[in-house]
Protein backbone atom coordinates (compact mmCIF):
# COMPACT_ATOMS: atom_id res chain seq x y z
CA UNK A 1 0.00 0.00 0.00
CA UNK A 2 1.76 2.81 -0.98
CA UNK A 3 1.63 6.26 1.26
CA UNK A 4 -0.58 8.18 -0.70
CA UNK A 5 -3.13 5.03 -0.48
CA UNK A 6 -3.53 5.57 3.44
CA UNK A 7 -3.81 9.14 3.12
CA UNK A 8 -6.80 9.22 1.34
CA UNK A 9 -9.36 9.99 3.81
CA UNK A 10 -12.37 10.52 1.25
CA UNK A 11 -11.55 7.12 0.34
CA UNK A 12 -11.45 5.38 3.57
CA UNK A 13 -14.43 7.41 4.84
CA UNK A 14 -16.39 5.33 1.72
CA UNK A 15 -15.31 2.55 2.18
CA UNK A 16 -16.02 2.60 6.09
CA UNK A 17 -19.46 3.18 5.07
CA UNK A 18 -19.84 0.77 2.47
CA UNK A 19 -18.95 -1.99 4.73
CA UNK A 20 -21.66 -0.47 7.51
CA UNK A 21 -24.08 -0.59 5.03
CA UNK A 22 -23.61 -4.25 3.73
CA UNK A 23 -23.26 -5.39 7.52
CA UNK A 24 -26.24 -3.60 8.44
CA UNK A 25 -28.45 -5.09 5.67
CA UNK A 26 -26.96 -8.28 5.94
CA UNK A 27 -27.57 -8.33 9.99
CA UNK A 28 -31.21 -7.41 9.08
CA UNK A 29 -31.77 -9.85 6.80
CA UNK A 30 -30.77 -12.51 8.89
CA UNK A 31 -33.61 -11.15 11.34
CA UNK A 32 -36.24 -12.50 8.79
CA UNK A 33 -36.11 -16.21 9.27
CA UNK A 34 -36.62 -15.47 12.94
CA UNK A 35 -39.59 -13.38 12.58
CA UNK A 36 -40.86 -15.45 9.92
CA UNK A 37 -40.63 -18.65 12.43
CA UNK A 38 -43.27 -16.58 14.92
CA UNK A 39 -46.09 -16.82 12.04
CA UNK A 40 -47.97 -19.34 12.11
CA UNK A 41 -46.77 -23.15 11.04
CA UNK A 42 -47.82 -25.06 8.33
CA UNK A 43 -49.95 -27.92 11.08
CA UNK A 44 -51.98 -23.97 11.79
CA UNK A 45 -52.76 -23.21 8.48
CA UNK A 46 -53.99 -26.63 6.93
CA UNK A 47 -56.70 -26.40 9.74
CA UNK A 48 -58.70 -24.38 6.68
CA UNK A 49 -62.35 -25.68 6.19
CA UNK A 50 -65.22 -26.78 8.29
CA UNK A 51 -68.34 -28.75 7.18
CA UNK A 52 -71.66 -28.44 8.64
CA UNK A 53 -75.32 -30.31 8.35
CA UNK A 54 -77.52 -27.32 7.85
CA UNK A 55 -80.38 -29.88 8.69
CA UNK A 56 -79.33 -29.86 12.48
CA UNK A 57 -80.22 -25.97 12.41
CA UNK A 58 -84.17 -25.11 12.83
CA UNK A 59 -85.55 -22.26 11.90
CA UNK A 60 -84.66 -19.68 14.56
CA UNK A 61 -81.80 -20.99 15.81
CA UNK A 62 -78.16 -20.45 15.71
CA UNK A 63 -75.17 -22.93 15.88
CA UNK A 64 -71.36 -21.85 16.48
CA UNK A 65 -68.59 -23.96 14.88
CA UNK A 66 -65.43 -23.49 14.68
CA UNK A 67 -63.05 -22.88 12.19
CA UNK A 68 -59.45 -22.14 12.02
CA UNK A 69 -60.07 -22.25 15.49
CA UNK A 70 -62.15 -18.80 15.45
CA UNK A 71 -66.12 -19.46 16.41
CA UNK A 72 -68.51 -18.79 13.26
CA UNK A 73 -72.17 -18.52 13.93
CA UNK A 74 -74.66 -19.81 11.33
CA UNK A 75 -78.38 -18.62 11.93
CA UNK A 76 -81.19 -19.81 10.09
CA UNK A 77 -83.43 -16.80 10.16
CA UNK A 78 -86.59 -16.92 9.95
CA UNK A 79 -88.58 -15.17 7.36
CA UNK A 80 -89.73 -12.07 9.48
CA UNK A 81 -86.04 -11.45 10.82
CA UNK A 82 -85.04 -11.51 7.04
CA UNK A 83 -87.29 -8.89 6.12
CA UNK A 84 -86.39 -6.60 8.96
CA UNK A 85 -82.94 -6.72 8.26
CA UNK A 86 -83.44 -5.97 4.58
CA UNK A 87 -85.26 -3.03 6.23
CA UNK A 88 -83.00 -1.88 8.68
CA UNK A 89 -78.86 -0.73 7.85
CA UNK A 90 -76.26 0.20 10.43
CA UNK A 91 -75.04 3.56 10.70
CA UNK A 92 -71.41 3.26 11.96
CA UNK A 93 -70.78 0.22 9.10
CA UNK A 94 -73.71 0.40 6.05
CA UNK A 95 -74.40 -2.41 4.40
CA UNK A 96 -77.61 -3.94 2.43
CA UNK A 97 -78.40 -7.63 3.83
CA UNK A 98 -78.81 -9.02 0.72
CA UNK A 99 -74.39 -8.46 0.65
CA UNK A 100 -74.05 -10.00 3.78
CA UNK A 101 -76.20 -13.33 3.06
CA UNK A 102 -75.61 -15.11 0.10
CA UNK A 103 -78.96 -17.21 0.78
CA UNK A 104 -80.82 -15.24 2.88
CA UNK A 105 -82.41 -18.00 5.29
CA UNK A 106 -78.88 -18.50 5.97
CA UNK A 107 -76.45 -16.05 7.73
CA UNK A 108 -72.75 -17.03 8.33
CA UNK A 109 -70.77 -14.78 10.06
CA UNK A 110 -67.18 -14.89 12.25
CA UNK A 111 -67.85 -14.32 15.83
CA UNK A 112 -65.61 -12.51 16.59
CA UNK A 113 -66.17 -9.15 17.94
CA UNK A 114 -64.64 -6.61 15.05
CA UNK A 115 -63.87 -4.20 18.24
CA UNK A 116 -61.10 -6.56 20.38
CA UNK A 117 -61.81 -10.03 19.79
CA UNK A 118 -64.36 -11.42 22.28
CA UNK A 119 -67.19 -13.73 21.11
CA UNK A 120 -70.38 -11.58 21.50
CA UNK A 121 -73.26 -13.33 22.93
CA UNK A 122 -76.39 -14.39 21.54
CA UNK A 123 -79.36 -11.89 22.29
CA UNK A 124 -83.00 -11.78 20.54
CA UNK A 125 -82.14 -8.51 18.35
CA UNK A 126 -78.38 -10.38 17.25
CA UNK A 127 -75.65 -10.18 19.81
CA UNK A 128 -74.17 -8.06 22.18
CA UNK A 129 -70.21 -8.30 23.17
CA UNK A 130 -69.57 -8.68 27.17
CA UNK A 131 -66.66 -7.05 26.65
CA UNK A 132 -66.98 -3.18 25.74
CA UNK A 133 -71.04 -3.50 24.96
CA UNK A 134 -70.82 -3.15 21.18
CA UNK A 135 -74.24 -5.04 20.07
CA UNK A 136 -75.08 -6.07 16.25
CA UNK A 137 -78.17 -7.04 14.56
CA UNK A 138 -79.30 -9.73 13.13
CA UNK A 139 -77.30 -9.48 9.86
CA UNK A 140 -74.05 -9.21 11.87
CA UNK A 141 -73.73 -5.64 11.27
CA UNK A 142 -72.72 -3.31 14.31
CA UNK A 143 -75.71 -0.71 15.82
CA UNK A 144 -73.28 -0.10 18.32
CA UNK A 145 -69.77 0.58 19.21
CA UNK A 146 -66.64 0.48 19.99
CA UNK A 147 -67.13 -2.18 17.54
CA UNK A 148 -65.83 -0.01 14.13
CA UNK A 149 -66.76 -2.77 11.76
CA UNK A 150 -69.84 -5.11 10.82
CA UNK A 151 -69.02 -8.96 11.90
CA UNK A 152 -66.50 -10.34 9.33
CA UNK A 153 -67.93 -12.80 6.55
CA UNK A 154 -65.91 -15.91 6.12
CA UNK A 155 -65.36 -17.73 2.46
CA UNK A 156 -68.50 -20.57 2.58
CA UNK A 157 -70.65 -22.31 0.02
CA UNK A 158 -72.94 -24.59 0.01
CA UNK A 159 -71.77 -27.67 -1.89
CA UNK A 160 -74.97 -29.37 -1.40
CA UNK A 161 -78.26 -28.49 -0.13
CA UNK A 162 -77.70 -28.84 3.19
CA UNK A 163 -74.39 -28.76 3.41
CA UNK A 164 -72.19 -25.61 4.45
CA UNK A 165 -68.90 -25.62 3.87
CA UNK A 166 -66.23 -22.71 5.13
CA UNK A 167 -63.05 -21.64 4.23
CA UNK A 168 -61.25 -21.31 0.89
CA UNK A 169 -61.80 -24.48 -1.21
CA UNK B 1 -7.26 -16.49 55.70
CA UNK B 2 -10.16 -14.15 54.55
CA UNK B 3 -8.14 -11.21 54.64
CA UNK B 4 -5.90 -13.13 52.60
CA UNK B 5 -8.87 -14.44 49.86
CA UNK B 6 -9.83 -10.99 49.90
CA UNK B 7 -6.25 -9.69 49.13
CA UNK B 8 -5.91 -12.11 46.17
CA UNK B 9 -8.87 -10.89 44.25
CA UNK B 10 -8.41 -7.44 45.04
CA UNK B 11 -5.58 -7.53 43.19
CA UNK B 12 -7.58 -9.24 40.28
CA UNK B 13 -10.56 -7.87 40.83
CA UNK B 14 -11.89 -3.99 42.60
CA UNK B 15 -14.03 -6.01 45.31
CA UNK B 16 -12.75 -3.72 48.07
CA UNK B 17 -12.61 -0.74 46.36
CA UNK B 18 -16.51 -1.65 44.99
CA UNK B 19 -18.01 -1.98 48.23
CA UNK B 20 -16.70 0.96 49.66
CA UNK B 21 -17.37 3.23 46.75
CA UNK B 22 -21.10 1.24 46.33
CA UNK B 23 -21.94 0.66 49.79
CA UNK B 24 -20.05 0.94 53.14
CA UNK B 25 -19.08 4.90 51.93
CA UNK B 26 -21.60 5.49 49.59
CA UNK B 27 -22.87 9.08 50.59
CA UNK B 28 -26.45 8.78 50.97
CA UNK B 29 -28.62 12.08 51.94
CA UNK B 30 -29.41 12.11 55.57
CA UNK B 31 -33.01 12.91 55.24
CA UNK B 32 -34.37 10.02 53.14
CA UNK B 33 -38.00 9.32 54.69
CA UNK B 34 -39.28 5.94 54.43
CA UNK B 35 -41.09 6.59 50.84
CA UNK B 36 -37.35 5.91 49.86
CA UNK B 37 -37.42 2.37 50.30
CA UNK B 38 -39.51 1.15 47.37
CA UNK B 39 -36.53 1.00 45.04
CA UNK B 40 -35.20 -1.36 47.19
CA UNK B 41 -38.58 -3.67 47.84
CA UNK B 42 -38.65 -3.42 43.70
CA UNK B 43 -35.52 -4.78 43.62
CA UNK B 44 -36.46 -7.27 46.05
CA UNK B 45 -39.36 -8.49 44.89
CA UNK B 46 -38.13 -8.92 41.70
CA UNK B 47 -35.39 -11.49 42.99
CA UNK B 48 -38.43 -13.00 44.68
CA UNK B 49 -40.17 -13.69 41.20
CA UNK B 50 -37.88 -14.87 39.29
CA UNK B 51 -36.66 -17.31 41.96
CA UNK B 52 -40.10 -18.64 42.72
CA UNK B 53 -41.05 -18.38 38.77
CA UNK B 54 -37.41 -20.35 37.69
CA UNK B 55 -38.99 -23.27 40.41
CA UNK B 56 -42.73 -22.72 38.85
CA UNK B 57 -41.25 -23.66 35.95
CA UNK B 58 -39.85 -26.93 36.41
CA UNK B 59 -43.19 -27.75 36.97
CA UNK B 60 -45.28 -26.08 34.64
CA UNK B 61 -45.87 -27.28 30.85
CA UNK B 62 -46.33 -24.43 28.28
CA UNK B 63 -49.04 -26.02 26.12
CA UNK B 64 -52.62 -25.29 25.24
CA UNK B 65 -53.91 -29.04 26.52
CA UNK B 66 -51.87 -29.53 29.21
CA UNK B 67 -51.46 -26.34 30.83
CA UNK B 68 -54.44 -26.01 32.75
CA UNK B 69 -53.83 -28.97 34.44
CA UNK B 70 -50.02 -28.44 34.99
CA UNK B 71 -51.32 -25.48 37.72
CA UNK B 72 -53.39 -28.06 39.38
CA UNK B 73 -50.68 -30.56 39.81
CA UNK B 74 -48.65 -27.95 41.10
CA UNK B 75 -51.00 -26.95 43.30
CA UNK B 76 -52.07 -30.33 44.34
CA UNK B 77 -49.25 -32.45 43.88
CA UNK B 78 -45.80 -31.32 44.10
CA UNK B 79 -44.53 -30.58 47.68
CA UNK B 80 -45.04 -26.81 48.62
CA UNK B 81 -46.16 -26.20 44.85
CA UNK B 82 -49.37 -23.89 46.28
CA UNK B 83 -46.78 -21.87 48.12
CA UNK B 84 -44.62 -21.16 45.18
CA UNK B 85 -47.30 -20.00 42.78
CA UNK B 86 -49.29 -17.99 45.54
CA UNK B 87 -45.93 -16.53 46.41
CA UNK B 88 -45.33 -15.66 42.68
CA UNK B 89 -49.04 -14.73 41.96
CA UNK B 90 -49.11 -12.36 44.96
CA UNK B 91 -45.71 -10.99 44.21
CA UNK B 92 -47.00 -9.94 40.47
CA UNK B 93 -49.66 -7.43 42.42
CA UNK B 94 -47.20 -6.80 45.26
CA UNK B 95 -44.42 -5.68 41.95
CA UNK B 96 -47.08 -3.27 40.66
CA UNK B 97 -48.17 -1.86 44.06
CA UNK B 98 -44.29 -1.14 44.76
CA UNK B 99 -43.63 0.01 41.42
CA UNK B 100 -46.46 2.38 41.76
CA UNK B 101 -45.69 3.87 45.11
CA UNK B 102 -41.79 4.48 43.61
CA UNK B 103 -43.40 6.43 40.50
CA UNK B 104 -45.48 8.29 42.75
CA UNK B 105 -42.88 8.92 45.25
CA UNK B 106 -40.76 10.38 42.22
CA UNK B 107 -43.47 12.61 40.75
CA UNK B 108 -44.66 13.88 44.43
CA UNK B 109 -41.10 14.80 45.37
CA UNK B 110 -40.58 16.21 41.48
CA UNK B 111 -37.19 14.23 41.41
CA UNK B 112 -37.45 13.32 37.99
CA UNK B 113 -36.07 16.44 37.24
CA UNK B 114 -32.41 17.32 36.14
CA UNK B 115 -29.81 15.74 36.35
CA UNK B 116 -32.14 12.83 36.86
CA UNK B 117 -34.41 12.29 33.47
CA UNK B 118 -32.44 9.52 32.70
CA UNK B 119 -33.43 7.54 35.65
CA UNK B 120 -36.80 8.16 35.31
CA UNK B 121 -36.38 7.16 31.38
CA UNK B 122 -34.81 3.73 32.50
CA UNK B 123 -37.93 3.43 35.07
CA UNK B 124 -40.27 3.89 32.74
CA UNK B 125 -38.33 1.37 30.24
CA UNK B 126 -38.06 -0.86 33.36
CA UNK B 127 -42.34 -0.48 33.34
CA UNK B 128 -42.86 -1.33 30.44
CA UNK B 129 -40.96 -4.37 30.50
CA UNK B 130 -42.40 -5.16 34.18
CA UNK B 131 -46.44 -4.82 32.55
CA UNK B 132 -44.99 -7.13 29.32
CA UNK B 133 -44.22 -9.68 31.51
CA UNK B 134 -46.66 -9.71 33.60
CA UNK B 135 -49.11 -9.71 30.64
CA UNK B 136 -47.56 -12.75 29.08
CA UNK B 137 -47.34 -14.47 32.62
CA UNK B 138 -51.20 -13.98 33.06
CA UNK B 139 -51.89 -16.14 29.81
CA UNK B 140 -50.34 -19.31 31.34
CA UNK B 141 -52.60 -21.04 33.27
CA UNK B 142 -54.96 -20.76 30.90
CA UNK B 143 -57.69 -20.21 32.84
CA UNK B 144 -61.15 -18.15 30.83
CA UNK B 145 -59.80 -14.47 32.19
CA UNK B 146 -56.03 -15.54 30.78
CA UNK B 147 -57.31 -16.73 27.32
CA UNK B 148 -59.56 -13.44 26.74
CA UNK B 149 -57.60 -10.94 28.37
CA UNK B 150 -54.86 -12.41 25.93
CA UNK B 151 -57.61 -12.42 23.01
CA UNK B 152 -58.20 -8.49 23.51
CA UNK B 153 -54.46 -7.67 24.11
CA UNK B 154 -53.04 -8.85 21.13
CA UNK B 155 -55.95 -7.43 19.00
CA UNK B 156 -54.62 -4.30 20.07
CA UNK B 157 -52.23 -4.59 17.82
CA UNK B 158 -55.14 -4.74 14.91
CA UNK B 159 -55.21 -1.02 15.47
CA UNK B 160 -51.58 -1.01 13.51
CA UNK B 161 -52.34 0.92 10.50
CA UNK B 162 -52.42 -1.08 7.06
CA UNK B 163 -50.80 -4.28 8.61
CA UNK B 164 -52.79 -4.90 11.42
CA UNK B 165 -54.33 -8.15 11.27
CA UNK B 166 -50.99 -9.75 9.95
CA UNK B 167 -49.56 -8.58 12.97
CA UNK B 168 -52.38 -9.82 15.44
CA UNK B 169 -51.44 -13.46 13.69
CA UNK B 170 -47.87 -12.94 13.81
CA UNK B 171 -48.32 -12.17 17.83
CA UNK B 172 -49.98 -15.14 18.36
CA UNK B 173 -48.57 -17.74 15.75
CA UNK B 174 -51.90 -18.77 14.91
CA UNK B 175 -55.60 -17.07 14.16
CA UNK B 176 -56.74 -16.91 17.24
CA UNK B 177 -54.65 -17.35 20.79
CA UNK B 178 -53.53 -21.01 20.79
CA UNK B 179 -50.81 -23.45 21.55
CA UNK B 180 -48.21 -21.61 19.38
CA UNK B 181 -49.57 -18.74 21.73
CA UNK B 182 -49.46 -20.18 25.17
CA UNK B 183 -45.62 -21.28 24.13
CA UNK B 184 -44.01 -18.33 23.00
CA UNK B 185 -45.52 -16.44 25.89
CA UNK B 186 -43.87 -19.00 27.96
CA UNK B 187 -40.72 -17.96 26.53
CA UNK B 188 -40.76 -14.30 27.08
CA UNK B 189 -42.30 -14.73 30.28
CA UNK B 190 -38.93 -16.39 31.26
CA UNK B 191 -36.77 -13.90 29.36
CA UNK B 192 -37.86 -10.84 30.23
CA UNK B 193 -37.16 -10.57 33.50
CA UNK B 194 -33.60 -10.94 32.50
CA UNK B 195 -33.79 -8.30 30.47
CA UNK B 196 -35.56 -6.20 33.52
CA UNK B 197 -32.46 -6.61 34.95
CA UNK B 198 -29.92 -5.79 32.75
CA UNK B 199 -32.06 -2.66 32.83
CA UNK B 200 -32.05 -2.24 36.61
CA UNK B 201 -28.76 -2.55 36.24
CA UNK B 202 -28.21 0.94 34.28
CA UNK B 203 -31.11 2.40 36.29
CA UNK B 204 -28.54 1.80 39.50
CA UNK B 205 -25.47 3.15 37.57
CA UNK B 206 -27.40 5.99 36.39
CA UNK B 207 -27.65 6.26 40.28
CA UNK B 208 -24.85 5.90 41.88
CA UNK B 209 -23.90 8.60 39.38
CA UNK B 210 -25.92 11.18 39.81
CA UNK B 211 -26.61 9.76 43.49
CA UNK B 212 -29.68 9.55 45.23
CA UNK B 213 -32.41 12.87 45.68
CA UNK B 214 -33.86 13.64 48.70
CA UNK B 215 -37.11 14.96 50.01
CA UNK B 216 -35.79 18.82 49.69
CA UNK B 217 -35.03 18.62 46.03
CA UNK B 218 -31.48 19.68 46.65
CA UNK B 219 -28.09 18.17 46.73
CA UNK B 220 -27.14 18.28 50.28
CA UNK B 221 -23.68 19.45 51.46
CA UNK B 222 -21.46 16.67 52.31
CA UNK B 223 -21.88 17.13 55.76
CA UNK B 224 -25.71 16.15 55.42
CA UNK B 225 -24.72 12.80 53.81
CA UNK B 226 -23.99 9.63 55.33
CA UNK B 227 -22.88 6.42 54.60
CA UNK B 228 -25.46 4.08 52.86
CA UNK B 229 -24.26 1.04 55.16
CA UNK B 230 -25.33 0.58 57.86
CA UNK B 231 -27.38 3.44 57.88
CA UNK B 232 -29.67 2.63 54.94
CA UNK B 233 -29.43 -0.81 54.94
CA UNK B 234 -30.95 -0.95 58.37
CA UNK B 235 -33.66 1.12 57.35
CA UNK B 236 -34.13 -0.89 54.06
CA UNK B 237 -34.48 -4.20 55.75
CA UNK B 238 -36.93 -2.77 58.60
CA UNK B 239 -39.08 -1.57 55.22
CA UNK B 240 -38.30 -5.50 53.69
CA UNK B 241 -39.99 -6.23 57.18
CA UNK B 242 -43.26 -4.42 57.33
CA UNK B 243 -43.48 -5.30 53.61
CA UNK B 244 -43.32 -8.81 54.41
CA UNK B 245 -45.34 -8.88 57.33
CA UNK B 246 -48.22 -7.11 54.58
CA UNK B 247 -47.25 -9.75 51.93
CA UNK B 248 -47.43 -13.05 53.92
CA UNK B 249 -50.86 -11.88 55.04
CA UNK B 250 -51.82 -12.18 51.41
CA UNK B 251 -50.29 -15.23 50.73
CA UNK B 252 -50.99 -17.41 53.48
CA UNK B 253 -54.79 -15.95 54.62
CA UNK B 254 -55.84 -14.42 51.02
CA UNK B 255 -53.85 -15.86 48.46
CA UNK B 256 -56.83 -15.90 46.16
CA UNK B 257 -57.52 -12.12 46.77
CA UNK B 258 -55.89 -11.03 43.67
CA UNK B 259 -57.01 -14.25 41.21
CA UNK B 260 -60.04 -13.85 39.39
CA UNK B 261 -62.42 -17.01 40.21
CA UNK B 262 -62.88 -17.12 36.85
CA UNK B 263 -59.57 -18.48 35.80
CA UNK B 264 -60.41 -21.28 37.22
CA UNK B 265 -62.41 -22.54 34.23
CA UNK B 266 -60.05 -23.78 31.61
CA UNK B 267 -59.85 -21.81 28.44
CA UNK B 268 -62.28 -22.16 26.22
CA UNK B 269 -62.46 -20.31 22.46
CA UNK B 270 -66.24 -20.22 21.66
CA UNK B 271 -67.15 -18.50 24.74
CA UNK B 272 -66.61 -14.96 26.14
CA UNK B 273 -66.99 -15.16 29.97
CA UNK B 274 -69.85 -12.54 30.55
CA UNK B 275 -67.79 -10.03 31.82
CA UNK B 276 -64.21 -9.49 31.52
CA UNK B 277 -61.81 -7.59 33.70
CA UNK B 278 -57.96 -7.22 33.31
CA UNK B 279 -55.75 -7.40 36.38
CA UNK B 280 -55.72 -4.77 38.49
CA UNK B 281 -52.64 -3.10 37.86
CA UNK B 282 -53.83 -2.19 34.02
CA UNK B 283 -57.07 -1.13 35.08
CA UNK B 284 -56.67 2.76 35.06
CA UNK B 285 -55.00 2.31 31.56
CA UNK B 286 -58.02 -0.39 30.40
CA UNK B 287 -60.43 2.45 31.07
CA UNK B 288 -59.09 5.13 29.26
CA UNK B 289 -58.77 2.61 26.24
CA UNK B 290 -62.62 1.74 26.96
CA UNK B 291 -63.34 5.78 27.22
CA UNK B 292 -62.63 6.34 23.96
CA UNK B 293 -65.39 5.42 21.19
CA UNK B 294 -62.87 4.88 18.42
CA UNK B 295 -60.65 1.99 18.26
CA UNK B 296 -57.65 2.89 16.89
CA UNK B 297 -58.30 6.34 18.87
CA UNK B 298 -58.42 4.45 22.22
CA UNK B 299 -55.25 1.97 21.64
CA UNK B 300 -53.20 5.48 20.91
CA UNK B 301 -54.92 7.02 24.27
CA UNK B 302 -53.95 4.02 26.22
CA UNK B 303 -50.20 4.01 24.75
CA UNK B 304 -49.77 7.57 25.73
CA UNK B 305 -51.34 7.20 28.91
CA UNK B 306 -48.34 5.31 30.03
CA UNK B 307 -45.34 7.25 27.24
CA UNK B 308 -46.32 10.78 28.42
CA UNK B 309 -44.66 10.31 31.85
CA UNK B 310 -41.58 10.63 29.89
CA UNK B 311 -42.81 13.92 28.95
CA UNK B 312 -42.74 15.12 32.95
CA UNK B 313 -39.08 16.70 32.96
CA UNK B 314 -40.42 18.44 30.19
CA UNK B 315 -43.31 19.38 31.37
CA UNK B 316 -42.26 20.68 34.54
CA UNK B 317 -40.98 24.22 33.84
CA UNK B 318 -40.46 25.09 37.22
CA UNK B 319 -36.94 25.43 39.04
CA UNK B 320 -38.60 25.53 42.72
CA UNK B 321 -37.22 21.88 44.56
CA UNK B 322 -38.75 19.49 46.37
CA UNK B 323 -41.56 18.90 44.13
CA UNK B 324 -44.95 19.40 46.06
CA UNK B 325 -42.92 19.77 49.14
CA UNK B 326 -42.42 23.43 48.59
CA UNK B 327 -45.06 24.04 45.61
CA UNK B 328 -48.92 23.97 46.73
CA UNK B 329 -50.70 24.21 42.85
CA UNK B 330 -48.04 21.45 41.99
CA UNK B 331 -49.07 19.11 45.20
CA UNK B 332 -52.97 19.74 44.55
CA UNK B 333 -51.69 18.61 40.60
CA UNK B 334 -50.73 15.71 42.18
CA UNK B 335 -53.66 14.44 44.40
CA UNK B 336 -55.88 15.16 41.49
CA UNK B 337 -54.43 12.99 39.49
CA UNK B 338 -53.84 10.46 42.27
CA UNK B 339 -57.34 10.37 42.67
CA UNK B 340 -58.13 10.32 38.91
CA UNK B 341 -56.58 7.39 38.59
CA UNK B 342 -57.88 5.31 41.46
CA UNK B 343 -61.73 6.68 39.44
CA UNK B 344 -59.68 5.48 36.73
CA UNK B 345 -59.15 2.24 37.89
CA UNK B 346 -62.90 1.90 39.70
CA UNK B 347 -64.43 2.56 36.06
CA UNK B 348 -62.05 -0.20 34.47
CA UNK B 349 -63.25 -2.65 36.52
CA UNK B 350 -67.16 -2.09 36.11
CA UNK B 351 -69.23 -3.65 32.87
CA UNK B 352 -69.29 -0.89 30.56
CA UNK B 353 -72.66 1.27 31.02
CA UNK B 354 -73.54 4.60 29.91
CA UNK B 355 -72.52 5.98 33.64
CA UNK B 356 -69.84 4.41 33.55
CA UNK B 357 -68.72 5.35 29.77
CA UNK B 358 -69.51 8.54 30.74
CA UNK B 359 -67.12 8.34 33.80
CA UNK B 360 -64.55 6.88 31.98
CA UNK B 361 -64.15 9.83 29.70
CA UNK B 362 -64.74 12.43 32.04
CA UNK B 363 -61.98 10.76 34.22
CA UNK B 364 -59.67 10.44 30.67
CA UNK B 365 -60.11 14.01 30.48
CA UNK B 366 -58.56 15.03 33.14
CA UNK B 367 -55.91 12.48 32.89
CA UNK B 368 -54.26 13.81 29.90
CA UNK B 369 -55.74 17.21 31.29
CA UNK B 370 -53.41 17.21 34.29
CA UNK B 371 -50.34 16.74 32.18
CA UNK B 372 -51.35 19.38 29.61
CA UNK B 373 -51.57 21.90 32.44
CA UNK B 374 -48.57 21.38 34.22
CA UNK B 375 -45.95 23.28 32.14
CA UNK B 376 -48.71 26.61 32.53
CA UNK B 377 -49.15 25.60 36.36
CA UNK B 378 -45.33 25.31 37.21
CA UNK B 379 -44.13 28.66 35.45
CA UNK B 380 -46.99 30.83 37.30
CA UNK B 381 -46.87 28.42 40.39
CA UNK B 382 -42.68 29.96 40.58
CA UNK B 383 -43.05 33.43 39.48
CA UNK B 384 -46.14 33.79 42.74
CA UNK B 385 -43.44 31.57 44.76
CA UNK B 386 -41.16 34.35 43.72
CA UNK B 387 -43.17 36.96 44.14
CA UNK B 388 -44.57 35.82 47.27
CA UNK B 389 -40.61 35.35 48.96
CA UNK B 390 -39.30 31.40 49.58
CA UNK B 391 -39.50 30.49 53.44
CA UNK B 392 -36.57 30.03 55.22
CA UNK B 393 -36.07 26.29 55.05
CA UNK B 394 -36.35 26.64 50.97
CA UNK B 395 -33.89 29.79 51.13
CA UNK B 396 -31.41 28.06 53.56
CA UNK B 397 -31.46 24.99 51.15
CA UNK B 398 -30.87 27.07 48.25
CA UNK B 399 -27.82 28.54 50.24
CA UNK B 400 -26.27 25.32 51.00
CA UNK B 401 -26.66 24.51 47.80
CA UNK B 402 -24.94 27.18 46.17
CA UNK B 403 -22.25 27.35 49.02
CA UNK B 404 -21.66 23.69 47.91
CA UNK B 405 -21.41 24.99 44.66
CA UNK B 406 -18.92 27.39 45.16
CA UNK B 407 -17.16 25.24 46.89
CA UNK B 408 -17.08 22.48 44.06
CA UNK B 409 -15.94 25.19 41.87
CA UNK B 410 -13.30 26.55 44.26
CA UNK B 411 -11.66 22.92 44.75
CA UNK B 412 -11.48 22.84 40.66
CA UNK B 413 -10.33 26.04 40.26
CA UNK B 414 -7.41 24.77 43.02
CA UNK B 415 -6.79 21.97 41.06
CA UNK B 416 -6.20 23.63 37.51
CA UNK B 417 -4.28 26.10 38.98
CA UNK B 418 -1.98 23.17 40.89
CA UNK B 419 -1.77 21.88 37.10
S1 LIG C 1 -64.27 -6.77 22.10
FE1 LIG C 1 -66.34 -6.55 21.69
S2 LIG C 1 -66.72 -4.57 22.33
FE2 LIG C 1 -64.61 -4.73 22.68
Amino acid sequence: MSEQELEDRERRDFLGKVTAAVGGAGAAAACWPFISSMNPATNVLSKATTEIELSMIPEGETKTVSWQGKPVFVVHRSPDQIAAMSKSNSRIDPQPDEERAKKSEWLVVVGICTHLGCVPNKTDKGWSCPCHGSEYDLSGRVLKGPAPKNLELPPYDFVADDKLLIGKT
Amino acid sequence: MARLVISWIDRRFPLTKFIKHELTEYPTPRNLNYWWNFGFLAGFVLVLQIISGVFLAMHYKPDALLAFASIEHIMREVNYGWLLRYLHSTGASAFFVVIFIHMARTLYYGTYRAPRELMWWTGQVLLVLLMATAFMGYLLPWGQMSYWGAQVITNLFGATPMIGDEVVVWLRGDFVVGDATINRFFVLHFLFPFLICGMVLIHLVALHYVRSSNPSGFNLDAKDNIPFHPYFTTKDLFGLGVFLVIFCFFVFFYPEFFIESENNIPADPLNTPAHIVPEWYFLPFYAILRAIPDMLGGVVAMVLSILIFTAMPYLDRSKIPGGSRYRPAYRILFYVFVVNVAVLAYVGAQPPTDAMTLLGRIATFIYFGVFLLLPFLSKHEEKWLLERGLSREVLDLIEGEESHERRRKATARREETKR
